[in-house]
């Protein structure tokens, strides 16, 4: 462990008179695998999207590589280092695989509107050759690379995941946050996904994830937080966070 | 050699094929505008202005026009960064109208009786020469990173927003580009009709452009291409019918929109014409 990458103090956001984060503090250590589960309604995604900036924050303060990132967009915290999937699929349906995980580069990469114009004719720029073999690269990672000229959305449930997690990658991520990658995947791409979010987090990126599988969510993370009503009601190593009381109570009762 | 009449179709309808370009740009990254009519008057009439009263050549008056167009594009795009879909067509609209009462009630400009006295200028070969710079940009925007930037934000702007896509600035650019590409239209149309008035460049106009470029198809800026070529060379063909000639014209017009929705170049007729596109076979 080398210190926090995110840390979030008194996080609160409400929608109406809803209370969806009720004053959360929660902080990843820069290198784990750290999950958040808890029942439908907790407050999971809605914590995502105020880290991320797709969402404004409520009040509290939100740190990046201690940085306060709470009023940035969502652009320049991407650019910071930490990109997410989505929960319902949100891949860009008019793109190929390839265009798709090309788009997220698109923080690491230059070009304006005019550079089309002032390239070489007929010929990929170096820039943008650079930008594809990447892509393949990262393709190949999450074992897609034959489907890299298909349109995005035609592909299988599973394989849609992947290359969600594929393009966020690509935004080259110190912090990727998955929100239930696993979600709708059989037994066997659970599996695969499982070996994928290891691999990844064997190459430095910090994982933070939302899961419903509680199988993957032991075997994967070192570090669990529950939610409830906004609030966490348990922090630890899943083992012992998988036998207190207030947890099974939150699930069960 | 083509005789002046058919030489004057084709400059009309090269410069119909520019504003459906630039509606298709903007449209491209999402941005709906109704409002290109504004911005060809803007070009229109700066151009005419410069060369009527400051005897500006016509190539520096015609970068003026796409000047002041992108400028009037960019201030556009600002209260459309918080609107979408049909509200956004409705500032456009709006925006559009306030351009053409503005000329109403500019003396400078000729008011309602218009500007007159525009030197010939605009020839075949200005036309062409723009829709080929235009063709050509377009072709590599595709497969570049602020094309991709663009086909992102129409297809869903939060995510594109979370992976890494300024949304502010593109949709801004989009909208100046549009704005550049709609005055340099309007510039070369001035210098070919030789006067202009607030009601060439009003809400009729505008709507034709947007036809144009849905007509065609919105997949490709190929769609705003031959959308805007037929429908403006249409009514040409239909001389013979006399006066039902318009009401023919609405009805091809209907007809067409009834049996391809998606315009006559879909992403599936795209990929069968061109062997580079294959993967887009299914649906776009």
């Amino acid at each position: 462990m080398s210190g926090p990458l995110l840390t979030v103090e008194g996080l609160s956001r409400s929608f109406g008179s809803l209370v969806v984060l009720a004053g959360l503090d929660l902080t990843v250590e820069a290198g784990g695998i750290h999950a958040i589960i808890g029942p439908n309604g907790a407050g999971k995604t809605t914590f995502f999207n105020l880290v991320t900036g797709a969402l404004d924050a409520g009040s509290g303060r939100i740190r990046f590589a201690g940085v306060d990132i709470a009023h940035l967009p969502p652009y320049r915290r991407t650019a910071m280092g930490m990109c997410r999937t989505f929960q319902n699929i949100r891949l860009f349906g008019s793109m190929t695989v390839l265009e798709n995980v090309l788009l997220g580069l698109h923080c690491r990469t230059r070009g304006g509107l005019l550079a089309p114009l002032l390239e070489t004719p007929f010929r990929r720029s170096p820039g943008e050759a650079a930008a594809r073999s990447r892509a393949v690269e990262v393709l190949e990672m999450v074992g897609l690379a034959a489907r890299a000229d298909q349109v995005a959305v035609e592909l299988p449930y599973g394989e849609q995941r992947r290359l969600e997690i594929a393009r966020a990658l690509a935004s080259g991520p110190r912090l990727l946050l998955l929100d239930e990658p696993s979600a709708g995947m059989n037994p066997q791409e659970t599996l695969e996904l499982e070996t994928l979010i290891e691999h990844v987090n064997q190459l430095g990126v910090t994982i933070l994830l939302i899961e419903h599988k509680m199988s993957l969510v032991m075997k994967l993370s070192r570090i669990v937080t529950v939610l409830n009503f906004g609030q966490k009601i348990a922090e630890g190593p899943p083992e012992r966070v998988q036998r207190d009381p207030r947890v099974i109570e939150a699930y069960l009762g | 050699m083509l005789s002046d009449h058919a030489v004057s179709i084709l400059i009309f309808a090269g410069i119909d094929v520019i504003m459906a370009l630039s509606f298709f740009l903007p449209a491209s990254a999402g941005q709906l505008s109704a409002g290109q009519g504004g911005f060809m008057a803007l070009g229109a009439y700066t151009a005419a202005y410069l060369t009527v009263n400051h005897q500006m050549p016509f190539p520096l008056a015609l970068a003026a026009g796409g000047l002041v167009g992108g400028l009037v594009g960019l201030a556009v795009g600002f209260p459309a960064l918080r609107l979408r879909g049909l509200y956004l067509v409705l500032v456009t609209f709006g925006f559009g109208e306030m351009v053409r009462v503005l000329f109403l009630n500019l003396p400078a400009f000729g008011g309602p009786a218009g500007f007159a006295g525009i030197p010939p200028a605009t020839t075949i070969w200005h036309v062409l020469g723009l829709l080929v710079v235009l063709a050509y940009f377009f072709t590599r925007l595709a497969g570049s990173r602020m094309g991709r930037a663009f086909a992102a934000l129409r297809d869903d702007e939060a995510a594109a927003e979370a992976m890494g896509v300024n949304s502010t600035y593109v949709k801004l650019t989009a909208f100046a580009a549009g704005g550049v590409i709609a005055g340099l239209g309007g510039a070369l149309y001035a210098h070919y009709t030789l006067f202009i008035d607030p009601e060439a460049f009003g809400v009729g106009r505008s709507l034709f452009v947007m036809l144009y470029a849905v007509f065609g198809g919105l997949a490709s800026f190929w769609g705003a291409v031959a959308g805007a070529t037929i429908l403006s060379i249409l009514p040409e063909l239909l001389r013979w019918v006399k006066d039902w000639r318009e009401i023919l014209y609405g009805l091809l017009v209907l007809a067409m929109m009834l049996v391809r929705p998606q315009g006559l170049l879909d992403a599936a007729l795209l990929a069968r014409l061109s062997p580079r596109r294959e993967r887009a076979a299914a649906h776009g």
